[in-house]
């Protein structure tokens, strides 16, 4: 029997979020108040589960400046490892509800900072055959000046032992550019805070990844 | 077959901008210099959040009247309206699709834009929607202008929307910009220029569409976008493991 072709289509080019892009996804930074609902840089609510963390960090170009109109975005998996969409078929783990995993803010004009409040995610299965991925956040970010959105994860420092096992960490360079990926533990009035600098060029070049 | 966790086709980067594209020139110092490290997909890039209508408020998709405060927003009414798809020719359904553009004097509403043109009361210009069950938007707004812009002394962007794209998988996710066919300060424009396939440019040109015009009312752009497909399995889908 003669198969159809697929139908193959090619994706739509990206151009960069421009300077203004917080008007469209964060127009509080912008400066107005036109939606009833915003998506903010707080993933938990009252009832995650998990260990509550702050990740945070600057965005530095290729001459050591702030880069201070950047979006970011993060998605993660609870603090059980699972994510909250229907390709997640760890059945064993527990979904949370209130938990969507999503979040999304700009660094701030003045001082570069950008910040996320939520629970620090679990190991997920590996693709078959691999070992389990380390607890990780997905980072996706754009501005003026960056063409396509620059995919990056979030590392925990302090799970060395996990990390040492990743099937995505192993795929980087030992030293700088591994440790690219490392947020560092941070206590600051009893809160725990992961510190994610990324740098989009020079030597101390974040690690990116063509997903 | 397609499932909900195949993995994605590779990306051709060849119809995308590379990072470093010297005439637009804010890009020097904000481009990676290293080679990017390509990953097969695992459960992070496949999965992705879902946005519910319950999150959006009844004028979100109606820039024309979502911040009219006195009267309704000075110039061209415009009809936007157009198909997601993924590259294995699917429509997306229920994904969240944002916009945002400046006035009809090519002013943004935003703290950092001093362009001399004067903001208008009544638009705020952004909105966004939810795709229906089949892929399919819409929206209606004030067709933007072009504006003066710091590369060069006299660089002017074309009238554009920015567009921002979910899909079912975080490694779907994709802003570009719609511009307006007949425009003739698109092919001027570095952002534009950046994109080494002209074709794959072209396709961010948004045709007129006189028959999706409202008549005595506002004409209509169609706009179409699509995001990256999945690998097709004739057996059952192995991604996970245990």
């Amino acid at each position: 029997m003669v198969q159809p072709l697929p139908v193959r289509l090619q994706e739509t080019p990206s151009q960069t979020a421009g300077p203004y892009v917080h008007i469209g996804l964060i127009p509080l930074q912008a400066g107005f108040d036109i939606f009833e609902t915003n998506f903010t840089n707080v993933l938990t609510g009252p009832d995650t589960a998990g260990e509550r963390i702050r990740i945070e960090g600057r965005v530095f170009d290729g001459a050591g400046a702030l880069v201070r109109d950047v979006l970011i975005e993060i998605w993660q998996a609870n603090s059980a490892g699972r994510y909250n969409h229907p390709a997640d078929r760890q059945e064993s783990k527990p979904l949370d509800a209130g938990f969507r995993g999503w979040g999304r803010t700009g660094s701030d004009f003045e001082t570069g900072v950008w910040s996320f409040e939520t629970v620090k995610p679990g190991p997920i299965v590996g693709r078959k055959g691999h070992r389990p991925m380390a607890p990780h956040i997905n980072l996706w970010i754009a501005a003026r000046g960056i063409n396509i959105g620059l995919q990056t994860r979030l590392y925990f420092a302090d799970e060395a032992s996990a990390n040492a096992d990743d099937p995505v960490l192993n795929l980087v360079e030992r030293g700088q550019q591994r440790d690219s990926l490392l947020a560092r533990r941070e206590e600051r009035d009893g809160k725990t805070v992961y510190v994610f600098d990324i740098y989009l060029q020079g030597p101390n070049e974040t690690v990116f990844f063509d997903v | 077959m397609i499932h909900a966790d195949s993995e994605f086709l590779q990306r051709d980067r060849s119809i995308h901008p590379p990072a470093f594209t010297p005439d637009y020139k804010t890009s020097v110092l904000r481009s990676p210099r290293r080679a990017m490290i390509s990953l097969q997909s695992s459960l992070s890039e496949v999965t992705g959040p879902a946005f519910g209508h319950s999150e959006l408020g009844p004028l979100d998709n109606d820039l024309i009247l979502n911040y009219a405060r006195e009267g309704e927003p000075i110039g061209e009414r415009i009809f936007v309206h157009g198909h997601v798809r993924d590259e294995n020719g699917r429509g997306i359904p229920h994904t969240l699709v944002e916009f945002w553009q400046a006035n009809a004097g090519g002013r943004y509403r935003h703290r950092n834009d001093r362009y001399l043109a004067p903001i208008d009361p009544n638009f705020g210009g952004c909105g966004r929607t939810i795709t229906d069950e089949n892929g399919f938007y819409y929206f209606r707004t004030i067709k933007p202008g072009p504006y003066p812009w710091r590369n060069n002394l006299n660089s002017w962007r074309p009238a554009h929307i920015h567009f921002s794209v979910f899909g079912s998988g975080f490694a779907q996710r994709l802003i570009t910009q719609m511009y307006f066919e007949g425009d003739p300060l698109i092919w001027r424009d570095p952002m534009v220029q950046g994109i080494p396939d002209r074709s794959a440019a072209e396709r961010l040109i948004a045709p007129l569409d006189l028959g999706a015009a409202v008549p005595l009312d506002m004409l209509a752009y169609k706009f179409d976008i699509v995001l990256r497909g999945r690998q097709q399995t004739l057996f059952e889908n192995k991604l996970q493991g245990n």
